[in-house]
């Protein structure tokens, strides 16, 4: 079997906030149609990867490179890698009061369809659109005129989430944390929705502490994270041994 | 000025989109101020003697006054001698037909005349330097009986309402800038709406000033009659120029039993470049009287241009049960600054006043919030809810509130948020993350803020405003 195309390449990463190194050389490679799943104890560095490679500017990147696309992304804004086809799920799902649902993907959509030289979609197609991006997730269709995050549960708020990825369809989708805060039923219907948006040439990178999400969407490839190095790569099989018997023999091993 | 000024000029002033100056032939009376000035101003437009009188009672007062400091504002001293009270455009004083050439300003401004324009809904009240050039609608609105005409066409016309109404709200020595107003006033609008008719257009009034050296002083007078209803917008610009201008208006709104008035106002005076350069001054009394018993005044106000802004509509609810909102946006950015509020002032029995207001500074501008809510002590049950936000964009700017609560009725209750905020970096992110860059964000950000009175304006003018705080905030984050 041949391997698939490169999506994104990270060599040598170094990332610090302030005078503290968080991330110490991270090596990863993703492939169209791969779902890696990222695992490691509070504090290895899991959410700083997903900010760093979103391009969050409270971190500095100290050394190493990272390619999306075969083009070098850490020179580039947030927006334009969210252009390139970056998308970051977020841990805490952020609340813009006053500024609906609606307003906020259409905002987005028509930035990213700008960046592409389309016409701005027009109102109609665009509730068409959203109306069936929503129904992926779930979402009761009075949350478009909600504002956005303002006053949603827990679930809702990562529902949301995965509704705007529906809506940008990313090349890579980076879930930071997407299980946490959720019941098993909107686990359930967040990871089905993630599942339905998978394509051959799309990727996906799933950052957890729990085996649980893993059930449902199941990774090609696991990482274990700590102090912010890579120690480990396996197969799936990883997390349910992880799961059982923690990390300390990985970290000792 | 080097090439690095020249840059600096262009981000801070080349979004005014209405600091153009239009070439017309125009007429001025000498500038300064005096008796026989203000005689001049009288005779030039053709004024019974009873309003002459009421102009030179204005003026003597006015020489007694000083000029208001308690405003949170830093005014540079003003030569009232350096001032011209009076211009026209020439064409429009000798002539019936508008010239072409304000025709063409007012549509470049967005404000088309002809009544068959995409403002079809909205009767306009054109006011340019001193004088109306045009009132559209007129000739429909008066099958209804409704009286909507420039100022001095009302002193001519109706000279009974206007004597009956004029200064009855704010009285001629009310405070410095409404006496000079009353001295020297020039033109503005005029409208009355008879017992039960419900007005079917928006009306509006739009003031321009055009030319250099001036003022622009303009007197405006509502009266809703029993019954009746109106909704009414003013918008005003100016030309860029590094010189300061002032505008001293006042507004009178009384409203009678069961009578409704709604008040919008965008101002987009110019705000002088981002040195602080250049500007009008506006200093402004605006009040309505709830008259009536179920009186109701809605306001609604937009703020984003002028270099120094002191205005405070106001309402006395004095009608048993009678209602008052106000809902108020205000930018500042640059240098610019604004002390602006409102006082509600609750006389009768059972009346409400609300009090919405958003403030928001950037740059090295000064935003401050002013309120008076007093309640009288035959004010039964009266209600006051009040809330005042403040957003800052960036560290050199200030938003200062100054609410003032005097109760003097035991069951009457009253109510006060506030809050400080600043656009999170969190915020910022997310949008940048989704593709949204970062001027849009804000602009997304600043339009949930501020969407709570932006909604309360007519539908085609809540698009407009919503574009001009875009536009008075750009450059301002970063």
């Amino acid at each position: 079997m041949t391997e698939n195309k490169i999506l994104l390449e990270i060599k040598g990463l170094h990332a610090s906030v302030g005078d503290k190194e968080i991330l110490r050389g991270i090596d990863l490679t993703v492939r169209e149609g791969e779902t890696h799943a990222i695992m490691g104890p509070n504090g290895s560095g899991k959410s700083t990867l997903s900010a760093v490679l979103a391009g969050r500017d409270s971190y500095t990147v100290t050394a190493g490179e990272v390619t999306f696309n075969g083009r070098d992304i850490l020179g580039l804004t947030p927006e334009e890698r969210s252009f390139e086809g970056l998308f970051l799920s977020f841990q805490y799902p952020i609340e813009i009061p006053g500024v609906t649902n609606v307003n906020f993907m259409r905002t987005a959509v028509n930035e990213h369809r700008r960046h592409k030289g389309l016409e701005p979609l027009n109102a109609a197609d665009f509730l068409k659109l959203m109306r069936s991006r929503m129904e992926i997730v779930e979402m009761n269709p009075s949350f478009s005129s909600r504002g956005v995050n303002v006053g949603f549960s827990g679930g809702e708020k990562k529902r949301n989430e995965i509704f705007q990825m529906a809506m940008l369809e990313p090349r890579l989708a980076i879930l930071d944390e997407t299980d946490s805060g959720l019941d098993v039923d909107a686990l359930r219907i967040v990871a089905t929705g993630v599942n339905k948006l998978k394509r051959p040439d799309n990727a996906a990178i799933v950052i957890t502490h729990y085996q649980r999400l893993l059930d449902y969407i199941v990774p090609d490839v696991v990482h274990v994270l700590y102090k912010g190095r890579i120690i480990k790569t396996a197969g799936k099989e990883l997390a349910r041994e992880i799961e059982e018997r923690g990390y300390d023999w990985i970290i000792n091993g | 000025m080097s090439e690095k000024d020249d840059i600096l000029k262009n981000i801070g002033s080349a979004e005014y989109k209405h600091g153009f100056e239009t070439q017309v032939e125009q007429e001025f009376i000498p500038k300064g101020l005096n008796e026989d000035i203000i005689r001049l101003i009288s005779e030039k437009k053709g004024e019974p003697q009873w309003l002459l009188d009421f102009r030179l009672k204005a003026y003597r007062k006015w020489l007694t006054m000083k000029m208001p400091t308690w405003a949170h504002l830093d005014i540079p001293e003003i030569d009232f001698q350096d001032i011209i009270y009076f211009a026209a455009p020439k064409k429009a004083t000798e002539k019936k037909e508008i010239d072409p050439e304000l025709m063409a300003t007012f549509d470049k401004l967005g404000i088309p005349l002809h009544e068959r324009s995409v403002l079809a809904g909205t009767a306009v009240d054109a006011v340019f330097d001193s004088v109306s050039v045009k009132t559209t609608f007129r000739e429909s609105l008066a099958e209804k009986g409704i009286i909507f005409c420039s100022f001095s066409e009302a002193v001519r016309d109706y000279p009974d309402l206007v004597r009956k109404y004029l200064a009855s709200v704010v009285p001629i020595g009310d405070n410095y800038y409404a006496a000079l107003n009353s001295a020297v006033f020039s033109d503005g609008s005029f409208c009355y709406i008879p017992k039960g008719v419900h007005c079917p257009m928006e009306l509006s009034s739009y003031f321009r000033i055009n030319a250099r050296g001036t003022g622009q002083f303009e007197r405006t007078l509502i009266v809703a009659d029993e019954g009746s209803y109106v909704s009414y917008l003013e918008g005003c610009t100016a030309p860029m120029r590094d010189e300061n201008q002032l505008h001293a208006a006042v507004v009178e709104i009384v409203v009678l039993d069961n009578a409704e008035v709604k008040y919008s106002t965008v101002q987009n005076w110019y705000p002088g470049d981002a040195q602080g350069r250049g500007g009008i001054f506006n200093f402004v009394t605006k009040r309505g009287i709830c008259k009536g018993v179920n009186s109701k005044l809605f306001w609604t106000q937009v703020e984003t241009g002028s270099a120094i802004t002191w205005k405070y509509p106001s309402t006395i609810l004095k009608g048993d049960n009678s209602v008052s909102e106000f809902y108020s946006v205000a930018v500042t950015n640059n240098y610019q600054q604004a002390d602006t509020g409102t006082k509600m002032i609750h006389i009768g029995r059972n009346t409400h006043s609300r009090i919405i207001s958003k403030g928001i500074s950037a740059g090295h501008s000064q935003n401050s919030y002013r309120g008076l809510v007093k309640i009288l002590p035959g004010a039964e049950n009266a209600r006051n809810y009040s809330q005042c936000d403040s957003l800052l964009l960036g560290d050199k700017c200030g938003a200062h509130t100054f609410p003032v609560v005097e109760n003097q009725n035991p069951t009457a209750i009253t109510e006060h948020e506030a809050t400080t905020s600043k656009i999170s970096e969190d915020q910022l992110f997310y949008c940048r993350q989704r593709g949204i860059p970062e001027e849009s964000a804000v602009g997304l950000i600043i339009g949930g803020y501020t969407k709570e009175v932006i909604n309360k304006l007519p539908m085609e003018f809540a698009v407009e405003a919503q574009k001009l705080l875009e536009v008075s905030l750009e450059g301002s984050v970063g």
